[in-house]
This record gives structure tokens, C-alpha cells and sequence, in this order.
């Protein structure tokens, strides 16, 4: 086990930087979740953690050494990639031990440790297959076996899952988490799934550009998103944006109706008034907040829930109605969210704004 | 019955015709080997008195089993040569990035449009002067490593994924051992063909054995039954008894590897 540092790490091919002078630290046992858009730079971090690829300048420190300049096998981490990367030529078993290639144990103590790997993933049946005999999720186990086994000091995911079907993704994230829980290694994952990210985290990263938006437990991210871009890449489905200008202590909403707020430190009166759909309930409260009134346009039944999208003006807002509750496509309705579910934005530079 | 179109009909004509273009020269080597050589312009496929008595003056001959010894030698030395250094070479070419890669690359290629009947007089020159002349090296070294096998590997290793690779540089292994114990089972069906390609050009090979050597103790098969052919009159039953024992070897080999000969044949294209 061990903590990862990371200080002003650049990534530059050629004269293109794709990784800007990023600073992390993460804990021992932590569980971080990289996650951000394609090209966001989180797969080239962490393969510049594992040593896959080189550093354009800053430093990488595990467990306070800096690996810098270390071969990814002296670094005593173990990744797992997006598509497996077992060996295709040798058993399930002999893929396991392929994990402890280095160690100095004894054949009978390395055979001890691939078994008990393989128990613990429910491999055990499966370990003279071939990997071409197995399905994609007992693939990833192997794989996952194979990082396990050798008891590193921290475990790298570069998207793990994304090559499973919805349901096996939801059952290895479980497993994943599960696995941590009992490890207790340190582990940095990284995943363009903002459900993945909010479901397997202590901590979030936030990426894009090769930067980092936003660093935070995944109720912070979503309570206290710090930009627009944060605000609509965490939450499904994405938080309702609705422009709006300021006028003395409130702010009229383009699409119709206005909102009492208190010194917006706002560089323009123009901004940007945020609501998550889960907040946005069919009716109006007697409370203050914010009520948006249109025509349904489409409605998406989840059971749980009911997702309502009404047209007000040319702007589409998504709201939620209790599952039982299905509007009628045509139907007028009125949306309301409470004042102190609301986020601010500054439309010009997207930054959030305290709301008072 | 069933109908049978009219192109069937004349694929399997035209296959016919060409098989038998093929197989007949073989009968007739087969058939001449068991003849006498007064028999030997009775163009009959099959002998009119069958005799084994060729193969066994042939093989009781220490020459010819000399020289069949040296063929394996030299065949199966330069095959194995081959299939390490070419993929070692064709590996790191498709796997590694460095200044110049390309500029090797295309000059490996290009020594592909020389063809050998230039090379054979820079060859013997160079064989001459290193004292290389009359000897198995001297046969062996112009084809230890090839431009053809190297491409052909180049080609195969760069369909491998990355991943592999990256997977065992973290599980430890170095990058000898990651070519080795990764890389190389991953291209079994290209090493196969490379394999048998070379095995067989060399076990054919009689030109430049031909140059090279001067002491019939050091003939390959080829060059060897040729020299049935000069030293008295042609004695065509012998050349066909050795022939027929010399096709042996590709034989086998053809029948145990079949299905990666056809598949390395569709993968590289037939080697000129």
C-alpha cells in the first residue's frame, strides 16, 4: 500500500502539451476515480503513473520515492487495461502467475497465491482454461487476478469496464469496490463514466483539457460543482442550464420568470441559473425557488422515476415526476425547484458563483 | 442427381488438367527411380520390371547420405536462424520507436529487388577473402537472416495490441523475455510459414551451394545429385532415385503442416 503524488506533472508530444502541470495527491487505501471526456488527458496520467510513458517534466512519487525515471516493473504497480491484455497462449492459471513473475517465492507458495487469487474472484473452476473459453467479465477477472496477486503498492484501472455489457459493468463495479474494501490497496481508476466514477469513489477527479476542474468526494462534486462544466458531467441526466440576467437582488431567466438572489459576485449580470432534474418537481410550492412552465415533449418512463421534458421558449427542461405520475406529451406543466437547490454560474467564465 | 452447374464443370476440368500437369513429372521421377537403367527411355509411367536396386546402391552410397546430412544441417541452421533473427529484427521494428526506424526499415525492403544472381559474385568475394569458401558457413551465411522474413514478421508483430506488451513490461518481465514469452507465441502461424518457407528454399537450394563448394563432402542433396549428371554419362535412374528420396522431407512436411503452409500462403503472398 502507498501514497501517490503527483507534482506540476506535464505531458507533451512533440510541442502539443496534453497534460497541463496537474498536482494530486493521493492517500494510502484511497479509491481515486480520474474521469473526464475523451482526450482529457486521464489515460496518459495514469500511464505516467504506471510508467508506460514518459514525463515531460514534474514528478511522480510512490510511497514518498520518485519513479520518475524507474521501469513501470520497479515500480511495484499492477494496472489492468480496457481490454484485459491476458495472454492469450497460456492458462487462466498461468496467466495469474504471470503476476508474480519477479517474486522469489517458491513454485509451491506461487501456486498457493494464484489459487487463492483465483478463489477470491470465483476463478478457482475456470484455472487450466484457455482465456479464448471464457466470457468477457471472467476475462477481466483474470486480469484483475493477475494484478492482485502480487500484492502491489497500488492498483491502476484505465477503463476497465468499458468493454463489458451494462449489466456485467454494473456487477463488476460492485466487485471492483468490493475487492478494495478488502484490500485495501490503493487504487486510481479511470473511467469517461460519470456513474462509475460517483458509484466507486472516495475521491473524484474532474479532467478536461489536460487539467484538473475539480478534485472531490462524489457528494461534493455534485452538491458543489465549481464550473458549468463539472455541474453538467456530474448527475444523469444533466443539470438544467437555463440563462438568466441579474437585475438588482433577483434574476430574470430568459425563459420566462425570475429567481430573488443576494449579492452574485458576477463579473456580468449575465449568468447562468443551474437545477438538477431530480429537483425540478412537477407543481408549484408555496416555497420560494423557481417555476418554469411549458408544453411536454417527451417522456421517459424509468419506473423509479419519471424523467419529464417540457419546452419553454426554445430552451428544453428536464424535470422529474414520481414514477406513477406520467404527463401527457402536449401537456401544460409547471416545474419548481426550491431556492436552495439552485447553482449559479457566471456565463462568461463558467466559474460557479456563491449563492447567498 | 444433383445438377451440377457448367461452371463447376469447367473449374474442375481446368483444375483437373492442372493437377495432372502437376502431379505427372513427380510420377514420372517416381517411376523412373524404379527402373533400371537400360529402362530408363522406356517412357512407360509404370516399370515394366520394378526394381528397388537404385535405392539401395543409392543408400549404401556414403555420399548421397552425406549429403543428405548436409542438407538438414544447413536447411534447418538457417531456418532456425531465420525464424529468431528475423522476428527479433521485424519485432523491434514494429514495436519500438527510434530515430532512423524508418530509413532501416525501407533499406531492409529495398534489398529485396536485388535479385541473387547479383549478389552471388559480391558473395563469393566475400566468402573467398574471410576464408569462407568450402565450407557449411560458407553455404549458410547469405541467407542466416532474410529481408522477406523480416517484413513478413514486421507485418505480424504489428497486429499484436500494445496492451500485451505494456500489460507484462508492469507484470516485470524485461523486454528480451517480453519478445519472447508474449510477442512470439502470438505469431506462431507467421513463424510457422517463415519457417517452412525457408526450410524448403533451402533444402531446394542449388545455385549457390553449387559456387560455394568445391569438396563433395560438402555438397547439399541438390548439388550432389547434379553430379550424377557430369561425372560419367547422365544416369538419369540414379538422379530420380535421389530426387524422389529428397522430396521426401517436404513431403512430410507438407502433410503434417498443410494447414499453415495454405494459411502462411494467404497471409504473405507466395514468396518469388
Amino acid at each position: 500500500m502507498a501514497t501517490i503524488e503527483i507534482d506540476r506533472l506535464v505531458k507533451k508530444y512533440g510541442q502539443t502539451a496534453v497534460v497541463h502541470g496537474i498536482d494530486l495527491a493521493i492517500q494510502d487505501g484511497e479509491f481515486v476515480v480520474l474521469v473526464g471526456p475523451s482526450g482529457c488527458g486521464k489515460s496518459t496520467t495514469l500511464r505516467m503513473i504506471a510508467g508506460l510513458e514518459e514525463i515531460s517534466s514534474g514528478q511522480i512519487r510512490i510511497d514518498g520515492r520518485v519513479v520518475n525515471e524507474l521501469q513501470p516493473r520497479d515500480r511495484n504497480i499492477a494496472m489492468v487495461f480496457q481490454n484485459y491484455a491476458i495472454y492469450p497462449h497460456v492458462s487462466v492459471a498461468d496467466n495469474i502467475a504471470f503476476g508474480l513473475y519477479r517474486s522469489k517465492l517458491s513454485k509451491s507458495e506461487k501456486r498457493a497465491r494464484v489459487e487463492q487469487a483465483a478463489e477470491t474472484l470465483g476463478l478457482s473452476q475456470l484455472l487450466d482454461r484457455r482465456p479464448s473459453a471464457l466470457s468477457g467479465g471472467q476475462r477481466q477477472r483474470v486480469a484483475i487476478g493477475r494484478a492482485m496477486v502480487r500484492d502491489p503498492a497500488a492498483f491502476l484501472f484505465d477503463e476497465p469496464l468499458s468493454n463489458l455489457d451494462a449489466q456485467l459493468r454494473t456487477q463488476m463495479r460492485i466487485e471492483i469496490k468490493r475487492l478494495h474494501h478488502r484490500l485495501g490497496t490503493t487504487s486510481v481508476f479511470v473511467t469517461h463514466d460519470q456513474v462509475e466514477a460517483m458509484t466507486m469513489a472516495d475521491r473524484i477527479v474532474v479532467m478536461r483539457d489536460g487539467r484538473i476542474l475539480q478534485v472531490g468526494s462524489p457528494l461534493e462534486l455534485y452538491e458543489k460543482p465549481v464550473d458549468v462544466f463539472t455541474a453538467r458531467f456530474i448527475g444523469s441526466p444533466t443539470m438544467n442550464l437555463l440563462p438568466a440576467s441579474l437585475k438588482e437582488n433577483r434574476a430574470d431567466l430568459s425563459v420566462g420568470g425570475s429567481v430573488k438572489v443576494t449579492s452574485l459576485p458576477a463579473s456580468s449580470p449575465e449568468i447562468l441559473i443551474g437545477a438538477r432534474p431530480q429537483d425540478f418537481t412537477p407543481g408549484t410550492s408555496g416555497r420560494p425557488g423557481l417555476s418554469v412552465s411549458g408544453t411536454v415533449v417527451v417522456v421517459e418512463t424509468l419506473g423509479s422515476e419519471t424523467l419529464v421534458h417540457i419546452e419553454s421558449g426554445n430552451q428544453t427542461v428536464i424535470g422529474s415526476a414520481p414514477g406513477r405520475h406520467i404527463p401527457k406529451i402536449g401537456e401544460q406543466l409547471t416545474l419548481h425547484v426550491p431556492a436552495e437547490r439552485l447553482y449559479y454560474f457566471d456565463r462568461a467564465t463558467e466559474k460557479a458563483l456563491a449563492a447567498q | 442427381m444433383p445438377r451440377v452447374r457448367p461452371g463447376r464443370i469447367i473449374a474442375w476440368t481446368l483444375l483437373f488438367i492442372g493437377g495432372v500437369i502437376m502431379v505427372t513429372p513427380l510420377l514420372f521421377m517416381l517411376s523412373t527411380s524404379l527402373k533400371d537403367a537400360s529402362q530408363v527411355y522406356d517412357l512407360r509411367i509404370i516399370p515394366a520390371a520394378p526394381t528397388f536396386d537404385n535405392y539401395i546402391e543409392i543408400l549404401s552410397d556414403g555420399r548421397f547420405t552425406r549429403w543428405f546430412v548436409n542438407s538438414m544441417i544447413v536447411a534447418i541452421i538457417v531456418t532456425l536462424s531465420n525464424v529468431f533473427f528475423d522476428s527479433l529484427v521485424g519485432y523491434t521494428l514494429a514495436k519500438f520507436r527510434f530515430r532512423g526506424r524508418y530509413i532501416v526499415f525501407v533499406a531492409i525492403l529495398s534489398t529485396l529487388m536485388i535479385p541473387t544472381e547479383m549478389l552471388v559474385l559480391p558473395w563469393y568475394l566475400m566468402a573467398s577473402q574471410f576464408g569462407w569458401l568450402d565450407s557449411y558457413w560458407g553455404i549458410m551465411f547469405p541467407g542466416m537472416m532474410t529481408a522477406f522474413g523480416t517484413f513478413l514478421m514486421k507485418q505480424f508483430f504489428e497486429g499484436i495490441p500494445n496492451d500485451f506488451l505494456e500489460a507484462a513490461r508492469i507484470d516485470g518481465l524485461n523486454e528480451f523475455a517480453i519478445w519472447w514469452k508474449i510477442a512470439m507465441p502470438l505469431v506462431t502461424p507467421a513463424l510457422s510459414a517463415l519457417a517452412i518457407f525457408t526450410f524448403l528454399g533451402n533444402w531446394t537450394a542449388f545455385f549457390w551451394p553449387l559456387i560455394v563448394t568445391t569438396s563433395a563432402e560438402l555438397y547439399t542433396l541438390p548439388v550432389g545429385l547434379s553430379s550424377f549428371a557430369v561425372e560419367q554419362s547422365i544416369q538419369w535412374e540414379k538422379i530420380m532415385t535421389g530426387a524422389s528420396i529428397a522430396t521426401l522431407p517436404t513431403l512430410i512436411i507438407f502433410l503434417f503442416l498443410q494447414r499453415y503452409i495454405v494459411r502462411g500462403v494467404m497471409l504473405a503472398g507466395l514468396k518469388g
